[in-house]
This record gives structure tokens, C-alpha cells and sequence, in this order.
């Protein structure tokens, strides 16, 4: 299936910003970690699981109304490091960014090790998870050295 | 403020460095020299969790260097019970003292208390994380023994998973190209994320659940306490810990200058009939904890120890 016939599984937005070669099946995933719920009023449009190319199949988000920050989009790095972005206005492609993943990932999740020093959620210093391997990505905890799974990351979001 | 957290912290320039100064402390441990390198100066002894060795040696280190110690006491009576964060703790310790030594029950403490702290902090044992001072202290006993830390055969055995004394000190053997074997039941293997380290700095890790047919290859044997409480049931406890004893008769094809060292306490790991023997060195191990965690004070508040220690300098 062609790439534009992808896009037009939803209509073309006016202005927002779209998510591409989001990995399979990880599209809920982004848009947790992105915040982005229920109980938000702008328009998002979700597909899922299309064939595509270059990664045999993907997700694409398409968020209308709202330019996602740079700093937002690196959040993203744990679950779709390799997504496309681009800033859309008036239909046409504004932006486009890339996600980078940095030598640290502070406050974007908590270590998923369940005797960590930082399970206890009084405790006021930041959450730092350090990348240790980039492909495939593996984080530690600056705190107690374990390794993160990655899946359950998703879930300890903060 | 930089401290020891684990043995990453020091280079092995800086380990054999410190290691000097210790052998150099010696009868200032042994309380034949009076030397107050530390004078004027306050260890904090922050003990979340129960210690007698690491505790009482941090403790009369510092005395025997002429500081002074202050100890949270017991936990129960103290404001942690009143559920105050390790940080806040950190910043009331550290407005009283010179330099921490902690001990706590969940793993990354001692990272966390240093990220919080003005003074140095030396990590007595964090959950199942490091215990880089008990390190330190065998790696003192090895090299008192062998005369050399270098291409070593080490076996580590009991139990690796929950023992941080293994943890750190494997880290620092392979660094000084030990070759080492690991002995445990399946339940208890070293932590997979600690074998994947040791394999970076290029060791060759052999996993056993053999002990006894390690012994004649080995210069070191460093046994840990299986503890009753990892195991589902007693029955799986009494099988597997049967496995893990050593005694006298075990020994008797063990290289004469063979090792056997252990952090203390033990349970039914090493039989009495070893303490006679020549190679038992569990002991001196507990009493070079004075030496090497004075030589480490020393170290981390940047006070040198003389190269030479006679009367002159010190108050004999």
C-alpha cells in the first residue's frame, strides 16, 4: 500500500503536528507518554498496524491543534525512537523533527526496580534513568544500576 | 561531593594507592601508634539496617585516627520512623558531620544520599546493590596473602544473587585480571546485569553449582551466608546450603598458599575445623576492615598518610 494511501486512512489535518513510523502497535503507548488522554478536547486520529516499507508495519498519531515541543517529543525516545515528526500548518508540512535521545533520561519514568531508593515517592530528587546502549536501547538508574525493562517503563511514566 | 559508591569510583591506580596506606596504618589499627590524622574530624554513622563489623569498624577507624563518631542509633527511635525522606535525613547529617558512612536496606541509597550531600559518602551496603568498603578490605586481605591482586583464580560461592560483598568485589577482581568462578545453586547466580559488566572487561565468568571440585585450583575462596529466608520452604533451604560447607577435610588438595576468606557472620558455611587451618582468613579479614576503611577517611577528606608511620609523626 502507497504511503499516500497510509495518510488517507485519516483526513489531512489543518494544523497540529503528525507522528510517523511510530513501531507497531506502540501508538497508545506514545500518547501516554506524550500525556495526551480523554480528557484532552483536541482531535487526535490514531492508525494502527499499516504496512509500511521501510518497517514492515507502524502506527501514525496525528494530534490536530497542538505543536508538540521538542522537549515533549524526546520523551519519546524510550518507545519510538526512530519516529518521524513533523509540524503541520495550514495543510502543509511547517517542521519536521527528530526525537533525540540523550545521554540521561530525567523525570520521564521511574525505575521499574521494585527496592530502588526512588520507589518511594516523597523522596524529591529526580528520576534518572542513563542510556547505556542505544541499539537495541537499554537504560540503567543512576541510583541503583539496574537494568530497565523497557515495556514496563511505559507504565511508571510520570 | 565525590565519594565511594562503588568500585567504579576509584581507578586501580587509586585502589592499590589506598591499599598502600592502609598497610602503612597497620599499627595505628592495631592501636601501637597514636597517629590523629583525623583529629577535630566527624564520621557520621547513618546504619538504616543492622551492622556489627561494617558499623564497629567504621567506628573505631575514626577513633583510632583520633575523630570523632556520631550514630543514628537505632532506626525504630529515630526520625525515620516518622517517615522522613533519606534526603531530608542526608541534609541534617550532613550539617553534622565531616563524612557519612550508610548502610541501607533499598538498593541505590548510597547513590541517592551522595547526589543529596555536601560531605563524602562511603556506601556501607545499599539493599543487594555494592559494599565497595568490604571491598576494599579484601582486596587488602588478598593482596596481604598472595602479594599481588593480579591474575588470581578466585571462586566466589553461596550466595551471589542477594550478596553484595560478591557483587562488588567481582568488579574489582576482574579489573585486576583474576579469573573467576562463580559457585552457587541456580536460584542464587550472580545477577545477569553484573555478569554482562564483568564480560565487557573482557573476563572469562565460569558459573558453577560445584564448589567443592573448585578448591584445588584456587588461590582464593570467598564464601557468603546462604540465607534461610530466600527459599520457599526449609526443606530447599537444607538442600541447597548442605551443598555450600566447607571443612577441614574438603581442603586437603588445596594449594598450600589456597585462601579461604569470608565477610562475616557466617552460619554453617565454614566448619570450626577450618579455623585451624592454614588457610582460614576470615579474621584478619574482619580486623583489616579498620586499615582499609581508615585508609579510604583518609582518602575522601583529603588528608595524606605519611609515607613513612614511626614515633615521629605519630604519639606511640
Amino acid at each position: 500500500m502507497s504511503q499516500e494511501a497510509n495518510m488517507r486512512r485519516v483526513t489531512a489535518i489543518k494544523n497540529g503536528t503528525v507522528i510517523d513510523h511510530v513501531p507497531a502497535g506502540k501508538a497508545l503507548s506514545v500518547l501516554k507518554m506524550l500525556g495526551i488522554g480523554g480528557d484532552m478536547s483536541n482531535p487526535v486520529s490514531l492508525v494502527m498496524n499499516v504496512p509500511s516499507k521501510k518497517m514492515g508495519g507502524k502506527d501514525i498519531i496525528k494530534v490536530e491543534d497542538r505543536e508538540l515541543t521538542q522537549h515533549e517529543l524526546d520523551r519519546l525516545a524510550l518507545v519510538a525512537p526512530d519516529a518521524s515528526v513533523a509540524i503541520i500548518r495550514a495543510y502543509s508540512v511547517a517542521e519536521k523533527l527528530d526525537i533525540n535521545l540523550t545521554d540521561e533520561v530525567v523525570n520521564v519514568a521511574r525505575c521499574t526496580f521494585s527496592n530502588c531508593i526512588t520507589e518511594n515517592p516523597r523522596e524529591p530528587l529526580p528520576h534518572r534513568l542513563i542510556v547505556t546502549k542505544r541499539d537495541p536501547l537499554e537504560l540503567r538508574c543512576r541510583y541503583c544500576g539496574k537494568k530497565q525493562d523497557i515495556e514496563a517503563l511505559v507504565d511508571n511514566l510520570i | 561531593m565525590p565519594g565511594l559508591i562503588t568500585m567504579d569510583d576509584l581507578t586501580n591506580d587509586e585502589i592499590i594507592s589506598i591499599l598502600d596506606d592502609a598497610e602503612r596504618l597497620l599499627p595505628v589499627a592495631r592501636g601501637e601508634i597514636y597517629l590523629p590524622l583525623l583529629q577535630g574530624r566527624i564520621l557520621g554513622n547513618l546504619f538504616f539496617e543492622p551492622s556489627t563489623r561494617t558499623r564497629m569498624s567504621f567506628e573505631t577507624a575514626m577513633k583510632r585516627l583520633g575523630g570523632d563518631v556520631v550514630n543514628l542509633g537505632d532506626v525504630k527511635t529515630s526520625s525515620v520512623v516518622k517517615g522522613e525522606t533519606l534526603f531530608d535525613t542526608i541534609q541534617m547529617v550532613d550539617g553534622y558531620t565531616d563524612i557519612i558512612a550508610m548502610r541501607h536496606p533499598r538498593q541505590g541509597a548510597a547513590q541517592y544520599a551522595c547526589d543529596s550531600a555536601n560531605v563524602p559518602i562511603l556506601n556501607g551496603g545499599d539493599g543487594a546493590g555494592h559494599h565497595p568498603t568490604q571491598t576494599m578490605l579484601d582486596l587488602f586481605t588478598i593482596r596481604q596473602s598472595h602479594g599481588t591482586l593480579e591474575g588470581l583464580n578466585v571462586v566466589l560461592a553461596g550466595d551471589l544473587r542477594y550478596g553484595r560483598t560478591v557483587h562488588s568485589l567481582s568488579h574489582a577482581l576482574v579489573r585486576f585480571g583474576c579469573n573467576v568462578t562463580f559457585a552457587s545453586p541456580e536460584s542464587l547466580r550472580m545477577p545477569e546485569e553484573i555478569v554482562a559488566d564483568l564480560k565487557v572487561h573482557g573476563a572469562e565468568v565460569v558459573e558453577t553449582d560445584d564448589l567443592l571440585g573448585q578448591i584445588n585450583d584456587a588461590d582464593v575462596i570467598y564464601m557468603t551466608r546462604i540465607q534461610k529466608e530466600r527459599f520457599p520452604d526449609e526443606d530447599e533451604y537444607a538442600k541447597v546450603a548442605g551443598a555450600y560447607k566447607l571443612q577441614a577435610s574438603d581442603l586437603d588438595g588445596a594449594k598450600a598458599e589456597m585462601i579461604i576468606m569470608h565477610p562475616l557472620p557466617r552460619v554453617n558455611e565454614i566448619h570450626p575445623s577450618v579455623d585451624s587451618t592454614r588457610h582460614a582468613r576470615y579474621f584478619e579479614q574482619a580486623f583489616n576492615g579498620v586499615v582499609a576503611r581508615m585508609a579510604l577517611m583518609c582518602r575522601l577528606l583529603g588528608v595524606d598518610v605519611p609515607a613513612t608511620i614511626g614515633t615521629e609523626g605519630g604519639i606511640q
